[in-house]
């Protein structure tokens, strides 16, 4: 059984895991989380700006959305993370300081908000035109009507689909490290694969990987109740009942509908 | 067929409280890229009367109503309001000026039927919210729906949301109501509340332009009947002229079908 005993050395090699734990608890899963984070809301504003434009009945506003959208679908993550990184690294630098830290998050907001503009765009549309309509013939603008009943309702509806990018994100934060991270700023990738060069084994990377897990599993999940309870949605149980009620509430309470019927 | 027959226009006249505003379509024509759906239309209602829009489904009854606020514009012709033209007025001025109601109610489905009717009158109209949302009930009662003002469009049935939908677009003080087959959607027994409702409208003063397939409401209620086919008005009077006396084959056609 040497086999096992390697591959027992190789990945799980619980004495290396425990050095690790501190280090992966307090720096890699807290940086991986405020970088997700950070990620997320960011990219859900300018997703949130992608969708309205790639909708408006305007060319100038759709055609800029929807290359912004393709450009950064279409790219790799690492290709568009480098590219920022390191291109804008002197412009950061006055802006942010040294660390290439804030330039991470924004290039990982800028990826994210391209699919997030997909998903606020399909839910924008999904949502039944008379919507619209009836909004517009209550004399509420174009802007108000998306405002204040058009897009909060697509949003509802998107919701799941955006917990799934926001694990999708959590999952591409590890490539921040690419772009030369301070030992305090290192997210959970980084804090394993450092740990695994110096013990020799792979077994603090799988523990990094157990904390990626703890993090999008349970939202996983969390997004499929949630789905199927907005599919089902919240509805008031009621006994079955007559029409006799409500004609004869008509009768009686409306002095719109006083006089007989024959 | 049992059709509902609300009560008759000149019986027990009821205190004006809407104050109903003239319509006048000339040769109005609409059209969805090339195809024309409406061609030379021109109607002329008088203030606080109500005209029924009867004929074919794709005869251009819904288009027509759509062009006088103009969810859809105008091709050419003119649409008169009070006496002046819509066109190159702004839209959303022009339709806080005109109801609609929609086959579908088109309630807000996350907002409660209070809601539905406030929204509107704080977003449009400035009012304060706690003022709108008083407003929005008594409207709401004045439909037989105070009890179930905090409701949501689907704990409602498809006429007391319809009778919402009414609520909502008199709320804004509306010169000129238009009803797109407001009826047509909805359970046979509850049919006649909202055709009742829509009588009282009229009883009360306000201008109403009613597409409608229900014979028997345009008979009792209408002034004036309009019979609409292929996009043209073939025929239009009174409803005694229209249902007794049509003159066009194709309208005897049409009623020995539907009556």
């Amino acid at each position: 059984m040497d086999w096992l005993n390697t591959i027992i050395r190789t990945f799980f090699d619980f004495g290396a895991m425990a050095e690790v734990l501190p280090q992966l608890l307090a720096v890699g899963l807290l940086n991986t989380l405020i970088i997700s984070i950070a990620a997320t809301v960011l990219g859900t504003m300018l997703g949130m700006m992608v969708a309205v434009m790639g909708i408006s009945p305007s060319k100038w506003l759709r055609v800029p959305a929807r290359i912004y959208t393709d450009l950064f679908r279409g790219l790799p993550a690492i290709l568009t993370i480098l590219l920022i990184g390191q291109g804008f690294a002197r412009l950061s630098q006055s802006v942010f300081g040294p660390s290439p830290y804030p330039l991470g998050i924004i290039a990982l907001s800028l990826i994210a908000s391209a699919y997030i503009g997909e998903i606020f765009r399909a839910g924008i549309l999904s949502v039944d035109k008379g919507q619209g309509e009836a909004c517009r013939a209550l004399g509420m603008s174009y802007a108000k009507s998306m405002a204040l009943v058009v897009v909060p309702q697509g949003v509802r509806r998107v919701l799941p689909a955006l917990v799934n990018q926001f694990i999708a994100i959590v999952k591409d934060s590890s490539l921040v490290y690419f772009l030369g991270l301070l030992v305090s700023e290192r997210e959970l990738f980084r804090v394993g694969q450092d740990a695994a060069v110096l013990s020799g084994n792979l077994s603090p990377l799988v523990a990094a990987g157990v904390f990626y897990l703890v993090i999008t599993v349970p939202l996983t999940h969390l997004v499929n109740h949630f789905d199927n309870k907005f599919r089902t949605g919240r509805r008031r149980p009621a006994p079955p009942t007559s029409g006799l009620n409500e004609v004869k509430d008509l009768e009686a309470a409306s002095p719109l509908t006083t006089g007989s019927n024959t | 067929m049992n059709t509902p027959t609300p009560t008759k226009n000149s019986t027990a006249k009821e205190a004006p409280t809407f104050h109903g505003s003239s319509l006048e379509l000339r040769n109005l024509t609409m059209a969805y890229g090339e195809i024309e759906v409406l061609r030379n239309v021109s109607l002329t209602v008088a203030p606080g009367t109500t005209t029924c829009i009867i004929g074919p489904s794709g005869s251009g009854k819904s288009t027509l109503l759509r062009g006088i606020n103009r969810l859809h514009e105008p091709k050419s012709g003119d649409v008169l309001l009070a006496g002046d033209t819509i066109l190159g007025t702004n839209p959303d001025t022009l339709r806080t000026r005109i109801g609609m109601v929609f086959q579908h109610f088109n309630l807000f489905p996350d907002h409660t039927a209070e809601e539905n009717v406030a929204l509107a009158l704080w977003a449009v109209k400035g009012m304060p919210k706690a003022q709108a949302m008083a407003k929005a009930r008594q409207r709401l009662a004045e439909v037989g729906l105070a009890e179930r003002a905090d409701h949501r469009p689907r704990d409602l049935s498809g006429g007391q949301q319809q009778r919402v939908a009414i609520a909502r677009a008199l709320a804004m003080e509306p010169e000129v109501m238009l009803f797109d087959e407001a009826t047509s959607a909805l359970d046979p027994e509850l049919v006649k509340g909202v055709l009742n409702l829509m009588a009282g409208l009229g009883r009360r003063g306000m201008t109403m332009l009613v597409v409608t397939h229900e014979m028997g409401f345009a008979r009792k209620v209408a002034d004036q009947v309009v019979f609409m086919d292929e996009g043209e008005v073939v025929e239009a009077g009174t409803p005694t002229q229209l249902f007794d006396n049509p003159r066009s084959e194709r309208l005897q056609r049409f009623l020995s079908e539907v009556l």
